[in-house]
């Protein structure tokens, strides 16, 4: 009995696993390469060409996808970056408030935060209307409905999800082991470069993986800030499901979606190297 | 490290792969499974009656409906509860008829009940669906006295539900184009308008395959309801030229009525309803309806399936065809209502009004947007009616501009 208690205190989250992850991912899968229609159903071909046909319709906006959510990452990685950094190091004892206040505009729903965008950077609103009034803009400037405005909202909206787990790393840097480098010569810069950098890479590597994913497939920043060219992967799935109610072409581009994504993860991983790394981002 | 990370970063052992096959098989087992289909044959006459002649009054209905489609104070449904005892729930939980569809889908599928006992839908093809896949209760005229006496003509005889076998209209309106006057300074009357290059950048168009779809043929001086693969594929080039051009902002949902009246578009396709009401706000946008045509499209009511009190429901859709009961919903949500009698009431109302009111309400009956004639209802368009193989045309011809 003894020998069987873990396994007893593991079963709910297996349980959980099974349930939430497993049943609708083979689901998933198998509507994938089924052919039909809502009203007269579904029914399994193994339709592979499916996935062909998905992918042929949507590639510019999977690839879009990929880039927005590219871009946003650098950009949320440059931000954040120095934020931590800032907040680990020279935040003493207000750490936890410079952190609540970080975390603060997300007690607000994701949309909500999106729309107050849409609110702000109209093309008449408070911001740009006040500039246009003294001259300072040319009138017909705007943002919203531009590349750059939703790229800036999935950087806004998931640039805490790249500082924590910086925070969390450098946090952890011993200030010995700079003073250290320091007692053997090594410059600020070369400390920061060959010490501190290294150790905050795990940190890096988990910000990276929290953002880019939920960016490349985020619909609600392109749908709210976009034009008539920014529409992501994301949006595409919505409207195969719950408009065309073609399930096998919405499940088609979730798996590609998903498979791209583990791909990229995986060369990533590959990349940055490394067990050492990803030991660390798992402690 | 868990499993997963090192099954990317670690080489696989032959035994791990021995396992993913094994997992793979299991799932493609899993995967012979489809889901079924629901087309229903119409329900047979004396079922229906059997399944009414069944249901009791159970003092309590459970309403769902749009937003902004019922005064604040609830009064037309604090009436029915004082006529008749029946206890209402209201709830604004439908903002788009795709979506609402989508989420409702499954559910009713799963022979499961939404929870409600009224909503409203769109004469759109997702209506289409319901009544199609059989998830809407047919209804029993012999307890629909009001309706039969005073809805309009028009309004009983829709070729999307003949008959009225499953839906009573709740509200019609149109679709025209707003603008915002302190940009537009022109008076807008055409179509043309939409397309013209010197709004560039300041147009907005709806998302909705439908809409978009209509505008498209319309410009085109296409009939929708007469219209046929070859038309829509002409529409769908005159929407993409105008998008190529750089002459539309962006194709929109709902949000469209903020950004016309924060003058982000100046000119764009929109709801008659939505601009009347901004209008009152005191924003400066004007509604017409392009001399080449306009949609008008119906919100109906119906019972879903699995409806927990479907004779209290069909009680309140007979009680908001009182003609008085109607006029007090209309006065508030200004859209075209089902009863002709209400322009009357609302005239008789507005001799006894005084100052500001009196005005409204001159404005409302006068307005053919509200009470359209003869002669408007000639200029105004239904939505295509489209088969499922249809719609798998439609569809992807305006998606592939409005989602480009």
């Amino acid at each position: 009995m003894r020998r069987l208690t873990p396994y007893l205190l593991a079963l709910p989250s297996w349980m959980w696993l099974a349930i939430f992850l497993v049943v609708p991912m083979v689901a998933m899968a198998s509507v994938s390469l089924q052919t039909g229609n809502a009203i007269d159903g579904f029914a399994m071909t193994f339709s592979f060409s499916n996935y062909g046909d998905a992918i042929g319709r949507y590639s510019p906006q999977l690839v879009r996808s990929l880039v927005y959510g590219g871009l946003a990452t650098v950009a949320m990685l440059v931000i954040g970056y120095p934020v931590a950094y800032w907040i680990a190091f020279k935040g003493g004892t207000r750490k936890s408030v410079y952190l609540f206040l970080l975390l603060l505009p997300f007690f607000v729903s994701f949309v909500l935060r999106t729309i107050s965008w849409n609110f702000l950077l109209s093309d008449n609103g408070i911001l740009f209307g006040t500039l246009k009034g003294w001259g300072l803009l040319p009138a017909d400037f705007h943002v919203l409905a531009t590349t750059f405005a939703v790229v800036g909202g999935l950087t806004y909206n998931f640039l805490p999800f790249m500082i924590l787990p910086i925070y969390v790393a450098l946090e952890r840097v011993d200030p010995r082991v700079v003073e250290a480098a320091q007692d053997l010569y090594a410059s600020r810069t070369a400390a920061f470069r060959r010490v501190v950098l290294p150790l905050s890479l795990p940190g890096v590597f988990a910000g990276v993986l929290m953002t880019f994913v939920p960016a490349t497939a985020d619909p609600i920043n392109a749908a709210i800030l976009g034009g008539t060219a920014n529409t992501m992967i994301g949006n595409i799935i919505q409207t195969e499901y719950l408009t065309n109610l073609d399930y096998p072409t919405a499940s088609a581009l979730s798996f590609t979606l998903m498979a791209v994504l583990l791909v990229g993860i995986f060369v990533y991983a590959r990349a940055l190297g490394t067990e050492n790394v990803l030991e660390a981002a798992a402690r | 490290m868990n499993p997963f990370m090192r099954g990317m970063t670690q080489p696989r052992t032959r035994r791990d792969v021995f396992r993913l096959a094994g997992a793979s098989a299991a799932g493609l087992a899993l995967a012979a499974c489809g889901v079924q289909g629901q087309k229903a044959a119409p329900p047979k006459a004396d079922a229906v009656a059997d399944f009414w002649a069944k249901q009791k009054k159970n003092g309590k209905v459970v309403f769902a409906n749009w937003p902004e489609y019922m005064p604040e104070d609830k009064a037309p449904l604090e009436k029915f509860k004082q006529d008749t005892g029946i206890a209402y729930e209201y709830k604004e939980v439908i903002q788009e008829n795709a979506e609402f569809f989508g989420k409702a889908d499954p559910v009713l599928r799963a022979g499961q009940s939404l929870g409600y006992d009224i909503v409203v839908m769109t004469n759109g093809i997702q209506l289409q669906h319901m009544i199609e896949l059989g998830y809407a209760v047919a209804l029993d005229h012999s307890k629909l006295p009001n309706f039969q006496a005073n809805a309009g003509q028009k309004y009983k005889e829709r070729a999307y539900d003949p008959g009225n076998k499953y839906t009573v209209p709740y509200t019609s309106g149109v679709t025209g184009i707003a603008y915002n006057t302190e940009y537009v300074k022109e008076e807008i009357t055409s179509i043309e308008a939409l397309f013209d290059p010197k709004y560039k950048g300041r147009v907005g168009m709806m998302a909705d395959a439908q809409e978009i779809g209509n505008f498209g043929m319309f410009a085109l001086g296409i009939d929708p309801e007469k219209s046929t693969e070859a038309d829509w594929q002409k529409a769908g080039e005159k929407l993409k030229a105008q998008r190529d051009a750089g002459i539309v902002r962006k194709y929109y949902d709902q949000s469209y009525i903020d950004a016309v009246s924060k003058g982000d578009v100046w000119l764009t396709m929109a709801w008659s309803g939505d601009v009347f009401q901004r209008q009152l706000a005191g924003e400066p946008v004007k509604f017409v309806v392009p001399a080449e045509g306009g949609t008008i499209w119906t919100d109906n009511m119906l019972i879903p399936k699995g409806a927990a009190n479907p004779l209290d429901a069909l009680m309140l859709m007979d009680y908001l065809y009182q003609p008085a009961v109607a006029a007090e919903l209309d006065e508030f949500i200004q859209y075209v209502t089902p009863v002709p009698a209400v322009q009357d009431l609302l005239r008789e109302k507005a001799k006894t009004a005084t100052g500001e009111d009196k005005k409204a309400l001159e404005d409302m009956v006068d307005s053919p947007l509200m009470f359209p004639t003869e002669a408007d209802y000639a200029k105004l368009r239904s939505y295509t009616r489209l088969t499922t193989q249809q719609e798998q045309v439609f569809n992807p011809i305006f998606q592939s501009i409005t989602q480009a």
